[in-house]
């Protein structure tokens, strides 16, 4: 009789005194693929630009190796901008896998709950109204976006929230606040309306050491309550009821893991404006590449970081004149919710 | 309960009632709780004992507080007068994965995420005993080979749940309530939606676990099944019990009728003996001779 489970893939199991875990070696492969597509596709953009440096140059540069002119373009000019994305796009990955793992549903992320059309919004009235300062359009953003997220949740509260009704809440407020955002871009002056509308679309432009430094920090406390609730989060997938069975506070634990998978896209929102579609295609890119069950969060944060940085360099270095990267991951993700569409229908039929 | 001057059958079950030991004796009760769905009181001043290592059966009519009050039981709905006791103290003082150590649940309905196999679907079931960096160990390991072994899953343990029938299915949702490894289990409609030869292979699992030391709580739709397999009945009605004790006690007419509204006869099954419900339907069946069903009447 067989001594070990047989859970129909290759797993490792390390135990030592007073650890025990068990890995799928498949997501092992995946997440240590994606992390070399990382560093090569971030030794790329770090070469690219209009001064070409070649990947030794880079290198040396990353290292200490050489310093002066090529270290400046490396570390000073180029560097915060890639690492911008890829925190900011693990920050987005994550989010987006909370969110789809929470609400049971492969279409959700923070924007299903209007946080996306609420900070627009907040953004448009600093814009447009108070005519703000950057830190005041990232409050506004900010306190755009999560009141909108509250409002919708308080909303479709009904005896603790329930996936559908929340999602059906949030589609309704982002709707009403998509046409307000409209109207007020309408009563806008030009240069008003261009500079509302390069935030909306999402830019790493003139991200600087300071706010990667800032953002990351807020990023890496939040990554870090994440690992730590997932085990909870993926119990939360079985049902309500047999994840109360099993010891967890249900409602509790799923106001928590909004509030984080929200707190994550605002602090990239605050730095970049909204950069849409990467929470939601990382965590289903990640799923079907490791065939786990349900949603993962590590190849969701992975994926979401390669797909930002390769969305910024496209958006940057391949189209005909660069693009705020914001515009890039919609090309992507409409192409994305495309293929999604037909392949489920394909399945129906 | 309707009217004091109650039937027959009911006086009689009311006599069962009494004769079983005192509520405070075991491990798992109600104390004249009040549950509810926010301002909808299902029981009021419900109070009823899970004798120890008993299957308990509960049934009654839909609507009648059953499945709420296994909810109660599990610790899904908090009472908002009395309390669930276990182990001798409030349910609700204990610490979540406390209680899901002692006391497992087998849902109504629970999702199987996609792409997940059968032997990590039931490994979940042991999440009360892990924690962050103790997510996998050898009594873990064990706990499930057992569970799958006891359910006749192991076969399936790399498949994926998605595959499989329901009969398979829903054994496989049982693994992982008995990889929990707690000594009382509740279940909650476990054998609906399957057809009649998983319903009965499910109701011997059952037994199986019962006679290996579960004590055992489940709510059933069907009274054959409930009457031949349970060691303890408990008849629900209106959010109270209306009788209890062992089905070949309180099993009769009277007690379906004022239950279930449901005029029938009660033979002995053929095969075990137990009491055997019979409708009588609309029409009373040519077969049935003059006086014969007249007790079933009430008059």
């Amino acid at each position: 009789m067989s001594t070990r489970v047989d859970f129909g893939r290759r797993v490792m199991v390390l135990r030592r005194r007073n650890v025990a875990v068990r890995v799928e070696w498949r997501s092992v492969v995946v997440c240590a693929v994606l992390v070399l597509a990382i560093a090569g596709t971030a030794v790329l953009a770090l070469m690219t630009g209009s001064f070409q440096l070649g990947p030794g140059q880079v290198i040396s540069a990353l290292t200490g190796e050489t310093t002066g002119l090529v270290r400046d373009i490396v570390v000073e000019w180029r560097l915060p901008r890639v690492a911008a994305a890829l925190v900011f796009g693990a920050a987005l990955g994550v989010s987006g896998a909370v969110f789809q793992s929470t609400l049971r549903n492969p279409l959700a992320d923070p924007g299903v709950i209007g946080f996306s059309q609420g900070s627009y919004t907040g953004a448009l009235i600093v814009i447009l109204v108070v005519n703000g300062t950057y830190w005041q359009l990232v409050g506004g953003a900010l306190i755009g976006g999560v009141a909108t997220a509250l409002a919708v949740y308080l909303l479709a509260y009904r005896r603790g929230v329930q996936g559908f009704r929340l999602i059906v809440v949030g589609i309704a407020i982002s709707a009403m606040l998509a046409s307000a955002n409209t109207w007020l871009i309408l009563k806008a002056d030009l240069d008003q309306a261009m500079a509302a509308a390069t935030w909306g679309a999402g830019s790493l432009n003139g991200v600087s050491w300071g706010q990667v430094a800032f953002g990351g920090a807020c990023i890496a406390v939040l990554l870090l309550l994440a690992a730590l609730s997932s085990r909870p989060m993926r119990q939360l997938e079985l049902g309500d009821d047999a994840a109360a069975a099993h010891g967890i506070r249900v409602s509790a634990v799923r106001l928590g893991l909004m509030v984080l998978g929200v707190a994550l896209m605002a602090t990239v929102t605050a730095a970049s404006g909204p950069i849409a579609f990467i929470s939601l295609v990382a965590p289903q890119i990640g799923r079907r590449l490791t065939r786990s069950a349900g949603i993962t969060l590590a190849p969701a944060a992975l994926i979401g970081a390669l797909l930002c940085l390769a969305a910024d360099y496209l958006a940057q270095h391949v189209a005909p004149t660069p693009l705020p990267v914001g515009i890039v991951t919609v090309i992507l993700g409409g192409g994305y919710l495309g293929w999604l569409l037909i392949t489920e229908a394909r399945r129906r039929l | 309960m309707s009217t004091p001057t109650s039937i027959n059958g009911l006086a009689a079950a009311g006599d069962t009632a009494m004769s079983t030991p005192s509520p405070s004796d075991s491990r798992l009760h109600v104390e004249s709780a009040t549950i509810g769905y926010d301002k909808r009181v299902i029981s009021r001043e419900l109070s009823v004992a899970i004798p120890d290592e008993s299957f308990t059966v509960i049934v009654g009519p839909n609507a009648c507080g059953k499945s709420t009050l296994l909810r109660g039981l599990s610790r899904l709905l908090k009472p908002s007068a009395g309390q669930v006791v276990l182990d001798g103290a409030d349910i609700n003082s204990f610490k979540t994965k406390e209680v899901a150590r002692r006391v497992g649940l087998l849902p109504q309905s629970s999702i199987a995420p996609d792409g997940i196999t059968v032997g990590d679907l039931v490994a979940r079931g042991r999440y009360p005993h892990q924690g962050f960096v103790r997510q996998w160990t050898e009594a873990d390991e064990q706990a499930v080979l057992r569970a799958m072994r006891q359910t006749s899953v192991t076969d399936l343990s790399a498949r994926l749940v998605d595959e499989l029938s329901g009969g398979q299915r829903q054994r496989v949702w049982v693994a992982m309530a008995l990889a929990q490894h707690t000594d009382i289990m509740l279940l909650d409609e476990p054998t609906t939606f399957l057809d009649i030869t998983h319903q009965i292979e499910l109701m011997e699992l059952f037994t199986d676990l019962h006679h290996v030391g579960h004590t055992l709580v489940a709510v059933l739709h069907d009274l054959n099944h409930a009457a031949r397999y349970a060691t303890h009945l408990i008849a629900m009605k209106d959010g109270q019990v209306v009788a209890e004790g062992a089905p070949a006690e309180i099993v009769t007419a009277d007690l379906v009728h004022e239950v279930f509204g449901l005029r029938c006869l009660v033979v002995p099954d053929p095969v075990a003996g137990t009491p055997s419900v019979v409708p009588l339907g609309r029409d009373r069946p040519a077969k049935l001779k003059k006086g014969e069903g007249a007790s079933v009447d009430g008059s």
